[in-house]
């Protein structure tokens, strides 16, 4: 489970520390370990789906495994529109959540197919996502409240 | 597998174990995890593994006596409850308390919430029972409990002072594990005093008498979480002097799905019921009822019968082992464990670091190596350890650490496993290379 990747970015995380500017915060906890991540996001331009990520800033306490899936999505999805990161956080998600029956596209997943090793352990599962799904509640919240698009706050 | 040579045994009086036949008695240690490891089970603290003996005992009770228990008069509803009443009195005995003592209840959880909820319910509206008017608590008393409590000795009472107006007060945890004895908040206001038999992160074991002497001082009723004390170790309820206490099955290795609630009978006499219904009633009328004698009171509709028979049996096989055997060998693992630990560089005890006043949970951090990432490494070579914070999180909160990694003892664990679980923190140590190879 632990590639040399994931190592990495455990060891140098990127894109770690939080930035302005920013239109929404959340902090996700993991009950289970204590693990805790605080993600924001800066949207720009465009409604909806259109608007551009334009930073995923974060600060993490926790296992190789958060720290450094958190560090992965800060690479795939800054840059990108909100729904293209969306398209890109589904396919993680059913690859880390998959048991490993979905075969992972390595063309949207990139670096993030490291991960795939995770699916094999339930309990890391929640690791894995801890940072993703924070992103996913974030952008909800700056898109407004109407246009909540679930997520687990807690 | 290894037989544990005789030891001197100290104040047990040279009680020994034959490990390697008890170890026969559990299917499940034999097989492999992980492309063929052995395992080596070091999570009792969370649950037990059961021996055939327990296995047995439900199977048997299930293919010969089966039925609904206090109700019905044909053969096997006779038997059946024969079989669960005389589990209830090994356990009783087991423990030191009187048969009418013994409540069975899904689990130690709600057997501190029964008692958290009798106190609640004769604390609000109007008819309560006269009896029950000494548990009534409000605004200006306070519920006492202590920081290294499980989850399940907390909020409960959290949840009881919301309900009621009461203030809850916590006796600290000092740096080296134990509790803060010097700074007591038990005051002539308190009313519960709630409290570990033995920490299930630190292994602490609280100076019991000296709290209940304290408690009984102000008139506050006692409430002792036995779930790491009484699988490891011998205890007698009434020699401690305690009011009620809680314990489940299967960390002793009997079944889930049944804990135990030992109260002092006259206070389950004047409790009001927590859960009500079936079997717990004397007399049902339109707009009203009476209720049972306890225990039957607090054990509403029909009970785990074959899970009672699987405790029963669990007990009878620790006895038959010997308490006193189990508490020698547990603790000769625990030392052996705190002293190889700490041996390694970046290895810290969470806890007492010796086996004073202590029980067979040894929580530890790793520096550099976050818990989760160390079991990952441990359960590749087939360790099962617990990582977390062990429904403990206020207590790590007051150890400034976000998690920790615990082994935990029991009777069938071996030296040869303490040792494996060393040579697995080694390992996750140069694989993350927190230390030279």
């Amino acid at each position: 489970m632990y590639q040399e990747i994931i190592l990495d970015h455990y060891r140098n995380p990127h894109g770690h520390g939080l930035r302005e500017p920013f239109e929404a915060e959340v902090h996700h906890v993991n009950p289970t370990c204590g693990d805790e991540v605080t993600v924001r996001v800066h949207l720009s331009g465009g409604e909806g789906r259109d608007a551009k990520v334009e930073d995923l800033s974060y600060d993490a306490l926790g296992c190789s495994i958060s720290q450094a899936a958190t560090s992965v999505a800060h690479d795939l999805l800054v840059g990108h529109t909100v729904g293209e990161a969306f398209e890109t956080l589904d396919a993680y998600q059913a690859m880390v959540q998959g048991r490993g029956k979905v075969e992972p596209d390595e063309d949207v997943l990139e670096d993030a197919v490291a991960f795939a090793g995770v699916a094999a352990y339930p309990a890391r599962v929640k690791c894995a996502l801890l940072g993703w799904l924070a992103f996913k509640d974030a952008v909800a919240q700056a898109r407004g409240p109407q246009a909540q698009a679930g997520g687990t706050h807690e | 597998m290894t037989v544990l040579a005789p030891t001197a045994g100290g104040s047990s009086g040279g009680a020994t174990l034959d490990v390697a036949e008890i170890r026969a008695d559990f299917p499940i240690l034999s097989r492999t995890v992980r492309d063929g490891k052995p395992l080596v089970y070091l999570d009792s603290g969370a649950t037990s593994q059961r021996p055939r003996q327990v296995l047995d005992a439900e199977r048997h009770f299930l293919e010969t006596s089966n039925a609904a228990v206090h109700r019905g008069a044909h053969a096997l509803a006779e038997e059946a409850t024969d079989a669960y009443e005389s589990a209830r009195e090994r356990i009783a005995a087991f423990v030191g308390a009187d048969i009418a003592e013994v409540v069975f209840t899904k689990n130690a959880t709600e057997a501190i919430n029964l008692v958290a909820y009798g106190m609640g319910n004769a604390s609000v509206g109007e008819g309560v029972d006269p009896a029950a008017e000494r548990f009534r608590l409000g605004p200006g008393d306070e519920v006492v409990t202590t920081e290294m409590e499980h989850h399940a000795n907390l909020v409960p009472w959290q949840e009881l002072c919301r309900r009621t107006g009461a203030t809850l007060r916590w006796f600290s945890v000092t740096p080296d594990g134990r509790l803060d004895l010097e700074n007591d908040p038990i005051t002539e206001r308190t009313r519960v005093v709630a409290f570990t038999h033995q920490s299930n992160v630190l292994g602490t074991v609280p100076p019991v008498e000296e709290i209940v002497r304290r408690a009984r001082a102000v008139g506050a009723y006692t409430v002792l979480d036995a779930c790491q004390s009484v699988p490891h170790a011998p205890v007698d309820l009434h020699a401690l002097g305690v009011d009620f206490a809680a314990f489940s099955g299967h960390k002793m290795l009997g079944p889930s799905g049944i804990g135990v609630l030992y109260g002092r009978h006259e206070l389950l006499e004047a409790l009001p019921p927590f859960l009500t219904g079936g079997s717990m009633i004397e007399m049902v009328r339109m707009e009203g009822a009476t209720y049972a004698p306890p225990p039957a009171k607090f054990e509403a509709g029909v009970p785990m019968t074959s899970q009672a028979i699987g405790l029963g049996a669990a007990v009878d096989y620790l006895s038959a082992i010997g308490m006193d055997a189990v508490k020698a060998h547990e603790n000769e693992l625990t030392g052996a464990a705190l002293i190889k630990l700490q041996d390694l560089p970046g290895v810290s005890i969470v806890g007492p670091r010796t086996t004073e006043a202590r029980g067979g949970a040894v929580a530890f951090t790793i520096e550099g190596i976050h818990p989760h990432d160390a079991s990952q490494v441990l359960d590749d070579s087939g360790i099962a350890v617990r990582v977390g914070h062990h429904c403990a999180w206020p207590l790590h909160r007051a150890f400034g650490v976000q998690a920790s990694i615990r082994a935990s003892f029991h009777v069938y664990n071996t030296m040869e496993e303490v040792d494996a679980l060393v040579a697995g923190v080694r390992r996750a140590q140069e694989f993350f290379g927190t230390v030279p190879e």
